[in-house]
């Protein structure tokens, strides 16, 4: 994925500032930054839900709304439609032109990664909040993505509920997919990421392996952010 | 009191002697709301979706226009089917007048600006919520369409039942259109105005009763139906 001069504004207000940056590492790249810092536009960007003021994204040469078919956006908040569990899958299967025939064994599939299948006849309304992340990640599994994108899928999970969703992110990521997630929780970028984008005020200040971010960051505010300091950007 | 209480007796005597002058009027009443809340939902959740999930030209002035139309007057619509229906009007080679088919027509003109706007209600809070999943997912206009009304198919079973609520309390534009004729277009509502005219005021009353007891059972039936699905889905 590459970006190049991309800005986001609002009216006047400049939220993305000239962001330019190549995502190709293997593993999971984590984009974390302080609430406000531009992290979730510049996901809604790379999944082209929404449209750049100026400057482009391409994912291998092709602009974001052409590759979204290959990726899948997991909210933070998740969405699931007004039926059961497993109908809420077999929708997205049909969306993405699955065959009718061949949607049980793929949704029974995704459930059962998901640990979700007893529940697959209930409505998706009556899950719980972790129970309904977990079947947005199931989802979007179920659509055997390229890019997966997470947009703080464990933001207001409690701690066991987002060691599962862990779990699953850690196992669709070993699957082959390559897995874009933000979050402004260190604990948790330390535990998954390989690679770290910084963001700061709609800009990125520092990119790389996550070893080396959390060893010295390179810039004062991720250096701040690090210890606790760094007041909301 | 004693005339209530005789309408209450005469209702009730009617009813349990399936009084065949009542039936021909309860049975047309019901098929004319019913087929004109038919054609108001078929035209009037696209519509109302429509207005709710795309942009075009002029749909502020639809939009308003439907919420404007949901207090329109009866009369007024009477009026216009009238003079389209009439003999000079440009339907009037179709010879509906005076028919129970221009009935519907007219009770479709009053029902249809309320389904739309309830639906398009229904459909935006939807489409507000499912926007970005359902881009996300790659549903087109049409997907998107049909996900938003099967989503909020509770609140479009609550906008039916407003339009038929307005429907077969409905009396001004069918007696213009339909004409109040015994045994072919006379309906519960013109009914009583009629009786009501001719000073029969316990038929007249008998008569509202066993309307606003339909209505109630109507409705009464499709709310237990409706909650109870809405239970177990949603």
């Amino acid at each position: 994925m590459v970006a190049s001069g991309l800005c986001f504004s609002s009216g006047d207000t400049p939220l993305l500032k000239q962001i330019s940056l190549r995502i190709e590492h293997p593993g999971l790249s984590m984009i974390l930054g302080p609430n406000g810092a531009g992290k979730t536009l510049f996901l809604k960007l790379c999944h082209g839900l929404l449209e750049a003021t100026s400057g482009t994204i391409t994912w291998n040469g092709k602009s974001a709304e052409d590759t979204r078919h290959g990726q899948a956006m997991v909210f933070q908040r998740p969405v699931l439609l007004r039926r059961s569990v497993a109908d809420n899958i077999a929708y997205a299967l049909g969306v993405r032109g699955i065959p009718r025939r061949e949607r049980p064994a793929l949704v029974t599939s995704a459930l059962q990664r998901a640990r979700l299948l007893p529940l697959a006849r209930r409505s998706a309304q009556l899950l719980s909040v972790g129970e309904q992340q977990r079947l947005s990640l199931a989802r979007a599994w179920a659509l055997k993505p390229r890019v997966l994108l997470l947009d703080e899928p464990c933001a207001s999970l409690d701690p066991g509920a987002t060691l599962e969703v862990e779990r699953m992110v850690a196992a669709i990521g070993a699957g082959g997919t390559k897995v874009i997630m933000t979050t402004h929780d260190l604990a948790q970028a330390h535990r998954l990421a390989d690679e770290i984008v910084f963001f700061w005020q709609g800009q990125v200040l520092e990119q790389g392996p996550a070893e080396h971010f959390f060893a010295g960051p390179q810039c004062v505010e991720a250096q701040a952010f690090i210890n606790g300091e760094l007041a909301p950007g | 009191m004693t005339d209530i209480h005789e309408a209450f007796a005469t209702a009730l005597q009617l009813l349990l002697q399936l009084d065949p002058g009542l039936l021909e009027i309860v049975t047309l009443s019901l098929k004319i709301s019913l087929s004109a809340v038919l054609l108001g939902a078929l035209t009037g959740f696209p519509l109302g979706a429509a207005v709710a999930l795309f942009r075009f030209p002029g749909r502020d002035l639809v939009n308003a226009g439907l919420h404007a139309f949901m207090g329109l007057p009866p009369v007024i619509a009477g009026l216009v089917v009238f003079l389209l229906l009439s003999r000079s009007g440009p339907l009037g080679p179709l010879g509906l007048l005076y028919t129970p088919a221009a009935m519907v027509i007219a009770q479709w003109l009053l029902v249809t600006p309320i389904i739309a706007a309830l639906t398009c209600e229904s459909a935006t809070e939807f489409h507000r919520s499912y926007d970005e999943q359902l881009r996300s997912l790659g549903a087109g206009p049409w997907r998107t369409m049909t996900t938003v009304l099967w989503d909020g198919r509770f609140n479009l079973v609550s906008a039916a039942l407003a339009g038929f609520g307005r429907a077969s309390a409905e009396v001004g534009a069918v007696l213009m259109v339909g004409g109040n004729i015994h045994h072919l277009t006379r309906v519960m509502t013109t009914s009583i105005a009629l009786e009501t005219s001719k000073g029969n005021l316990q038929l007249a009353l008998a008569l509202g009763i066993v309307l606003m007891g339909l209505s109630l059972a109507l409705n009464l039936a499709v709310i237990i139906v409706r909650d109870r699905v809405k239970q177990r889905y949603a």
